[in-house]
C-alpha cells in the first residue's frame, strides 16, 4: 500500500480551513481512503462535521482530568466519524491563560508515542490555528511529520498577506527538513477575478492553485446540521467540487519550497487586480490641518 | 577492593589497582577519547593568549556562569521572614535545586515548596496547581505567610500570580486574610540578586501599599535595613550588633540568620527567627531605609522612596574601613545617636589589624569575582590594604556598575592595574588567570576548578583560591563569617593574609633549597 501522507492545512483565521478540511477529508473517505484529522486549535472545532458533535473531548482536556498525559490511552481521545475518518483534537486552554502552543506539542507527541499513525492510514490532516503564533503551532511541520502543506486562502487582501507569511514560515522548515508546499486552495469569497488573482499569487509563490472551491450556501446548510456536504447532500454540485479537490490532492506531485514575495511585490499584485488602491505618498504623516493648509494654498 | 570492615571513601579507593584497571579498560574500550598527548596539547592551547582572544569573542555561549537564577534569590529573601514558607509556582526540579543549593552552603535544611506544574499545567496554566498547592502548603506546614515566586515555566506561559492568588482566596482554598505576597521571578532575566529584590519588594508592598494611612517617616524612631542577597550570617549579626551598640532601634527586613543556623538539640525548626509581619507593617514609620547592597535593590528602593516616602541615603556596601565609617556616620546623622566608644575601639582594632598585616598584602595581585556589591566592597578592602585587584569580574552587573568600579579603581594608586569585566563568566576568568597570572583568586567554590587547571600547567602557574562569596560548598562554616563592618574587615584581612602566608610556606618548604625563608615568625 501507499506510504502515509501527512498534510497540514494553514491559512488566515476564519477563512474556512476547518470546513474545507472536513469536506475534503469526507471526499477522500468516500473515495476509499483511510484518513485521520488532527485538530491543532484550542477551539477544538476541526472534527465536528465528521463526528456530528459540538466539540470532541480533547487530548489536553483528558490529560488535565487524569492528571498527566502518561495516563491517557489512544482509545480515550480517538473518535471515528463519517466514512471511518479518525478524529483527534489537541485542545488547549481558554484564551488568555496557559500556553496553547505547548498543548499542540503535547498532543502530537502523545499521538506519535501511542502509535496513532498506523500503517492502515493513507492520510493525516493537521488543521492548524489561523496564525502560526509560536513554535508550538509549527509542530505539525517539524521533522518527520507533515510533508505537504496546503494554504487555504481567498481573493481578499488579508487572506493573501497571510498566505504569503505562511509561505515564509514554510521556507524556514523546508530548508532544514522535508516539508513542502502543495498548493493554495482558494475558498471563494466571490471577489472580482478571484481565481485569476490566486493563480497569479500561486505562480509568484512558486506553487499552484490546486483547486478553486466556489461559494455555495449548501455548505452552510450542511454545517448547521453538523455535517459535511458530502454526507448531507452527496448529489450537490458543491460535493463534486470537494471530490475534485480530493482527487487533485491524491494526484498531487507538485511539492515545492515556496518563494514568498516581498510586501511591495504583493501590493503591486493587489493593485494590478484592483484590490488595493495606489497609495498617495504625498499625504503620509500629514495632519488634517496641514492638508487643509496645502489645499488652500 | 572495598570491604565491609574497612570502608574507604572514593579517594583513595579509586586509586587501588582493581579500580584503576577497570577505569583504564573503560577508557580504552568505550570512551573513544583522544590520546593523552592530544588532550594535553588542547589544554595548553586553552591557556594561550590566542585562545583568550577567541574566548572573549564568544557570543552565544556561557561557560561556568558566575551567577544563579532569580527564584533562588526569592527563596532566600522569603526565608528571612517570620514563619514564612517560600513557595515556587512552577516546575518541581527547580525547587529541588534551590533547596540543595542552600543545603550545601549552610549545611542546614531549607524548607521550600513547589506546586509542581506538569505537562497539563504548562498548557492550561497553573491556576489549579496553585489552588491545591496553597491549600496544602498552608495545612501541612502551618506558615503565617506564603511568599510566592515563579520558575521560567510559569513565566513563559504568562501565569498571572495576582489573579491566581486572588482566585485561590475567592474560591475558599485559603482564607481571604491569609498573606500571600508574590513576585514574578523569570530566571532568564537578571540573576539571583534580582530575584531577591523582586521578592523583597513584593513582600513589603503587600503589607504596606494599601495601608499607608497614618504612617509617618520617623514616627517609630527606627531605621530599616535591607540586606539584599546576603549569605554571610555574620553580616546580619554584625549590623545588628553595631546598631545595638549605638542604641539604635532597627528592623532587618529579611533575616534568615536564625533559620539557617538552628541548634542541634533534637528539635527540627522549620521556621526560626525572621522579620515579623508587625515589623513590616511598621517599617514605613522608620526614619529611613538603608540598603546594604544598593546595586541590587532597585525595585525595593523605588517602593521605599515612592510609597513609604523615605529618603534613601546614597551609601555603598559597608565593607572596609571607609565605607563602614560612612555607614555608621549616616546612621548617627539620621537618628541623632552618637557613635559609641566601643565602636570607635573596634575601628581602632581593625586599623591595628591592617597595620600588622598590610606589609604582606602590599602589591599582591588578586583576581576576584562575585555579586556586584560584594565585588565592589572587596575591591575597596583590597585597595585599603594596598593590595592590587587585577581581574575584577561580575557576571550579573551592568555598565553603570562598571563605570562606578572604574572610578573606585582610579581613586587609588593600587587600582592602576585593575580591569573590570562585566557580564563575563568563569571560563573568561580562567583565560585571564593563565595569560596574566594573579597571585590569588578570590571567589566562591567554583573557583577551585581554575586553581586545579592552573596547577596542572605547572606549580609556577597555580593560582590559589581564597574562598569568599557564595556559594561555598567545599569548606565548612564559612557562611557564619562576617564581611561587613570593622569585624568583617578584620576577618577578610585575616583570611587574605593567612592565605598569603600559607602559600609562602608551601613555596619555602623545600628542605635545603627554599627553606632559608621557611620562617617561624611571619
Amino acid at each position: 500500500m501507499a506510504k502515509l501522507r501527512q498534510c497540514a492545512i494553514y491559512g488566515k483565521g476564519g477563512i474556512g480551513k476547518s470546513t474545507t478540511t472536513q469536506n475534503l477529508v469526507a471526499a477522500l473517505a468516500e473515495a476509499g481512503k483511510k484518513v485521520m484529522i488532527v485538530g491543532c486549535d484550542p477551539k477544538a472545532d476541526s472534527t465536528r462535521l465528521i463526528l456530528h458533535s459540538k466539540a470532541q473531548t480533547t487530548v489536553m482536556h483528558l490529560a488535565a482530568e487524569s492528571g498527566s498525559v502518561e495516563d491517557l490511552e489512544l482509545e480515550d481521545v480517538l473518535s471515528v466519524g463519517f466514512g471511518g475518518v479518525k478524529c483527534v483534537e489537541s485542545g488547549g486552554p481558554e484564551p488568555g491563560v496557559g500556553c496553547a502552543g505547548r498543548g499542540v506539542i503535547t498532543a502530537i507527541n502523545f499521538l506519535e508515542e501511542e502509535g496513532a499513525y498506523d500503517d492502515a492510514l493513507d492520510f493525516v490532516f493537521y488543521d492548524v490555528l489561523g496564525d502560526v503564533v509560536c513554535g508550538g503551532f509549527a509542530m505539525p511541520i517539524r521533522e518527520n511529520k507533515a510533508q505537504e502543506i496546503y494554504i487555504v486562502c481567498s481573493g481578499e487582501m488579508m487572506a493573501m498577506y497571510a498566505a504569503n507569511n505562511i509561505a515564509k514560515g514554510i521556507v524556514k522548515y523546508a530548508n532544514s527538513g522535508g516539508v513542502r508546499l502543495g498548493g493554495l486552495i482558494c475558498n471563494s469569497r466571490n471577489t472580482d477575478r478571484e481565481d485569476d488573482l490566486i493563480v497569479a499569487l500561486a505562480e509568484r509563490l512558486g506553487t499552484q492553485m490546486i483547486h478553486f472551491v466556489p461559494r455555495d450556501n449548501v455548505v452552510q446548510h450542511a454545517e448547521i446540521r453538523r455535517m459535511t456536504v458530502i454526507e448531507y447532500d452527496p448529489k450537490a454540485k458543491q460535493a463534486d467540487e470537494y471530490r475534485a479537490l480530493a482527487q487533485k490532492i491524491i494526484a498531487n506531485t507538485k511539492l515545492v519550497i515556496p518563494t514568498p514575495v516581498e510586501m511591495e511585490e504583493l501590493e503591486d499584485l493587489l493593485m494590478e487586480f484592483g484590490i488595493m488602491e495606489q497609495e498617495d505618498e504625498s499625504i503620509i504623516g500629514k495632519t488634517a490641518a496641514e492638508l487643509a493648509a496645502e489645499l488652500a494654498a | 577492593m572495598q570491604t565491609a570492615d574497612k570502608i574507604k571513601p572514593c579517594y583513595p579507593l579509586f586509586g587501588d589497582d582493581d579500580y584503576q584497571a577497570s577505569l583504564q579498560a573503560k577508557r580504552a574500550d568505550f570512551e573513544e577519547g583522544h590520546a593523552a598527548d592530544k588532550v594535553h596539547e588542547a589544554f595548553l592551547w586553552t591557556t594561550s593568549q590566542e585562545y583568550q582572544e577567541l574566548n572573549f569573542k564568544r557570543e552565544a555561549l556561557t561557560v561556568d556562569p558566575a551567577k544563579a537564577c532569580q527564584p533562588l534569590g526569592a527563596v532566600l529573601c522569603a526565608t528571612g521572614f517570620h514563619k514564612t514558607l517560600p513557595y515556587v509556582h512552577g516546575s518541581q526540579g527547580c525547587v529541588a535545586y534551590f533547596r540543595s543549593y542552600f543545603n550545601r552552603h549552610f549545611k542546614e535544611p531549607c524548607s521550600c515548596v513547589s506546586d509542581s506544574m506538569t505537562e497539563d499545567a504548562a498548557v492550561f496554566g497553573g491556576q489549579k496547581n496553585m489552588f491545591d498547592g496553597l491549600a496544602n502548603a498552608k495545612a501541612l506546614y502551618q506558615p503565617e505567610m506564603i511568599a510566592v515566586s515563579t520558575t521560567c515555566m510559569a513565566e513563559v506561559i504568562g501565569d498571572d500570580l495576582n489573579a491566581f492568588i486572588n482566585n485561590t482566596k475567592k474560591e475558599g482554598h485559603i482564607p481571604q486574610e491569609f498573606p500571600v505576597p508574590f513576585a514574578h521571578t523569570p530566571s532568564f532575566v537578571g540573576s539571583h540578586v534580582t530575584g531577591w529584590d523582586n521578592m523583597e519588594e513584593g513582600i513589603l508592598r503587600s503589607f504596606t501599599l494599601n495601608d499607608m494611612a497614618g504612617k509617618k517617616p520617623g514616627s517609630n524612631g527606627k531605621v530599616n535595613l535591607v540586606p539584599g542577597f546576603e549569605t554571610y550570617l555574620g553580616n546580619y549579626r554584625v549590623i545588628k550588633r553595631m546598631l545595638s551598640k549605638m542604641g539604635v532601634d532597627y528592623t532587618m527586613l529579611s533575616d534568615p540568620s536564625e533559620v539557617f543556623d538552628t541548634p542541634a538539640d533534637g528539635e527540627f525548626r522549620m521556621y526560626a527567627g525572621g522579620t515579623t509581619q508587625a515589623e513590616i507593617k511598621d517599617a514605613p514609620n522608620a526614619h529611613t531605609t538603608l540598603l546594604l547592597q544598593p546595586w541590587q535593590l532597585d525595585k525595593t528602593r523605588k517602593l521605599v522612596e515612592g510609597t513609604w516616602n523615605h529618603e534613601v541615603p546614597k551609601l555603598n556596601i559597608p565593607m572596609g574601613i571607609d565605607w563602614t565609617d560612612e555607614f555608621l556616620m549616616k546612621v548617627a546623622e539620621i537618628t541623632g545617636k552618637p557613635i559609641p566608644e566601643s565602636l570607635t575601639k573596634e575601628r581602632g582594632r581593625a586599623m591595628d589589624v591592617l597595620a600588622d598585616s598590610h606589609a604582606w598584602l602590599h602589591g599582591k595581585k588578586f583576581a576576584l569575582y562575585g555579586d556586584p556589591d560584594f565585588v565592589q566592597g572587596l575591591v575597596k578592602v583590597l585597595l585599603e590594604c594596598g593590595a592590587e585587584p587585577t581581574h575584577i569580574l561580575c557576571h550579573n552587573s551592568n555598565k553603570r556598575w562598571g563605570k562606578a568600579m572604574q572610578k573606585l579603581l582610579d581613586s587609588s594608586p593600587f587600582g592602576a592595574n585593575g580591569k573590570i569585566y562585566v557580564g563575563n563568566d568563569l571560563w573568561h576568568l580562567r583565560s585571564l588567570c593563565f595569560t596574566d597570572r594573579p597571585d590569588f583568586l578570590i571567589g566562591n567554590s567554583y573557583g577551585k576548578y581554575i586553581q586545579r587547571d592552573t596547577r596542572y600547567k605547572g606549580a609556577e602557574f597555580e593560582v590559589p583560591l581564597i574562598r569568599l562569596g557564595f556559594p561555598l560548598f567545599d569548606r565548612h562554616h564559612l557562611h557564619r563569617q562576617t564581611t561587613l563592618g570593622y569585624e568583617g574587615m578584620i576577618q577578610i584581612v585575616t583570611t587574605l593574609t593567612n592565605a598569603v602566608l600559607e602559600q609562602l610556606d608551601r613555596e619555602t618548604a623545600e628542605m635545603g633549597v627554599t627553606d632559608y625563608n621557611f620562617d617561624l615568625v611571619r
